[in-house]
């Protein structure tokens, strides 16, 4: 398919799957973000950062595509709606740990560890399904940003896999951390209530499909670290897919528009 | 040197020699050649400096990296102080190599970052309290680096004069982000002009300080003069600042922008440019750690470092799988 040939109910169903996308990306590269500087090690700065930098062009664009599709211009997308119209999922909102980017920042590297190494093995699945998404430019994306991808993968995947098999304080940690992104880890692994009509329209694999692969690897994974699997994630704070947020996010958007905001519509 | 006397025979006094004939000879000293200690201490003072300079460099932007006002602006700041880390740790590598027959290591240069031995540019100290103030910084910090830098890119010491080869074409790079967000701003509303004019004179006596004093009497410090007997540098800090004024003030008068030092203009018969000096008693101030945000930003680095310790624990007992 491509925009002319799209009907109506398909439209509607390819704008959700793309704010869910864009919005994955936009705000846990914003959090990603956050961390530099204070990254374990300068590497780690250097490959976080480049991370970071990739996820944000990747949520751009996904925020192309809905400008093409008429959704306005992606700066606008990015910077003016209110956190209800955000789609992305609870997990990846959330704080780093206590304090601020600016100010006494106790970030929590297990977490991030944790959280990104998760997201990244799902945004793989993700990805690999959209490379056969009816939709032609959506596939186009996804062929591109995989190239990114795959190194994420990568490099999260080391780390987990280090920390895991490391000092008992390390597996102390990655426990705590994993319990927690656990708790609502669900939230990325589904399509959100417009799930059938996005399915029906061939954009991308059935979710319970990709939730399958996603348990499967995950299931390999604890298992070759020696760590109990803990079976279905859950989706306790609610669906992010259906505009339920927590104040992290109207924090996070707060920084992300601080500037555009004052003027948007000047050129910066 | 005479046939069958090998190197290590050789007085001290002619291993000097020999060494200040190859760097006047234009030849790269590299790590395991033999070297004066004292070219050892000046390097490793230089380019400690130099590198946790752009690491801590990266904070201030960091600060403006989310709140970048569009998502172009908000890719590029990204790009940039990824970069400026990336720089940090390629001239970190250089210096760890010049510590190693000493027993130091890196651990050692964050040490002496966060007790203030090692100290960090100036301009790396000051506060950046707008939008404006990011593109002042990668506009003209960032432009006065170019220019430092690239005179020491036919440094004597091989591996920095190649690591400020790949760092000065990225510097570049900046630069035209730095002049894309002004011009941007200089286009734009009159608030926006505004912002930009009070980052300007924010920044002012800053770029100015970038340089260092004109010589030795102001800080009671001889290094620069030392660093061109070494062929470490070639130019002076004042022809440096010079170069900075003939590149950069005609460009942002064009702007329309002003000058915060009413007293600045060209003189045609010595051919420089005259100015109001900075103040150099608040200058060493600043460096020694007393500047508005050096604390601030020191902290952010002391507090991950020790939130951090159980990572690097972790890394080094590390088993296989």
């Amino acid at each position: 398919m491509t925009q002319e040939t799209l009907k109506p109910q398909e439209k509607a169903a390819l704008i959700e799957l793309l704010y869910q996308m864009g919005d994955d990306d936009f705000i846990l590269a914003f959090r990603g973000s956050e961390w530099l500087g204070l990254a374990p090690h300068i590497e780690e700065d250097v490959a976080f950062s480049s991370i970071s930098q990739d996820m944000m062009g990747h949520a751009n664009l996904y925020y192309r595509l809905l400008e093409d599709l008429g959704e306005g211009e992606a700066d606008r997308i990015a910077h003016l709606r209110t956190p209800e119209q955000f789609r992305n999922a609870i997990i990846l909102e959330e704080v780093n740990g206590p304090g601020t980017y600016l100010k006494e920042p106790d970030y929590d590297w297990a977490f991030a560890v944790v959280r990104n190494y998760f997201y990244a093995v799902h945004k793989q699945i993700r990805l690999e399904s959209l490379r056969h998404s009816s939709y032609e430019p959506l596939a186009e994306a996804a062929r591109k940003i995989m190239t990114e991808q795959y190194y994420h993968l990568m490099h999260w995947e080391v780390w987990f896999k280090q920390l895991m098999t490391s000092t008992d304080e390390a597996i102390e940690r990655m426990n705590a951390a994993i319990n927690k992104v656990w708790r609502d880890f669900g939230g990325v692994l589904t399509l959100g209530p417009s799930y059938a009509d996005i399915v029906k329209a061939d954009l991308i694999d059935d979710e319970a499909v990709m939730k399958k692969r996603w348990m499967n690897k995950m299931e390999a994974v604890f298992k070759e670290v020696g760590a109990f699997y803990p079976g279905e994630p859950r989706m306790e704070r609610g669906n992010g897919r259906n505009g339920v947020h927590t104040d992290d996010l109207k924090q996070a958007l707060s920084t992300l528009s601080e500037v555009y905001a004052t003027n948007p519509a000047t050129g910066w | 040197m005479t046939v069958g006397l090998s190197f290590s025979q050789l007085s001290e006094e002619e291993k000097m020699q020999h060494f200040l004939d190859r760097i006047n000879a234009g030849e790269k000293i590299e790590p395991d050649d033999w070297m004066p200690d004292d070219y050892r201490m000046q390097l490793i003072r230089l380019i400690s400096m130099h590198g946790i300079s752009e690491i801590m460099g990266a904070l201030p932007e960091k600060e403006w990296v989310p709140k970048a006002p569009s998502l172009h602006r908000k890719l590029a700041i990204m790009a940039k102080v990824q970069d400026e880390m990336g720089h940090g740790q390629l001239l970190l590598r250089v210096a760890e190599d010049l510590m190693a027959p000493l027993g130091k290591t890196r651990h050692d240069i964050m040490e002496d970052l966060f007790s203030g031995k090692l100290k960090f540019h100036n301009v790396f100290h000051m506060d950046a309290p707008t939008w404006g103030d990011a593109g002042i910084i990668a506009w003209l910090v960032d432009g006065a680096a170019i220019i430092s830098q690239s005179m020491m890119l036919d440094s004597s010491y091989g591996p920095y004069a190649r690591a400020l080869k790949r760092i000065c074409a990225e510097e570049v790079f900046h630069a035209q982000h730095g002049e894309s967000i002004i011009l941007a701003m200089a286009e734009g509303t009159p608030e926006q002009r505004q912002m930009l004019q009070d980052a300007l004179n924010r920044w002012w006596e800053s770029l100015i300080m970038f340089f260092g004093p004109k010589s030795a009497k102001e800080t009671g410090n001889s290094n620069a003069d030392k660093n061109i007997m070494y062929k470490i540098r070639t130019k002076t800090n004042e022809d440096l600042r010079q170069e900075f004024f003939t590149k950069y003030i005609p460009r942002i008068w064009s702007l329309g922008l002003t000058i915060p030092d009413e007293t600045i203009h060209f003189d045609e018969e010595t051919q420089m440019w005259i100015y109001k000096d900075a103040d150099w008693s608040n200058f060493k101030q600043i460096v020694s750690g007393n500047g508005p945000q050096s604390q601030n930003r020191l902290d952010l680095r002391r507090r991950s470092y020790k939130n951090n310790e159980w990572v690097r624990e972790a890394l080094a007992a590390k088993k296989a799988i």
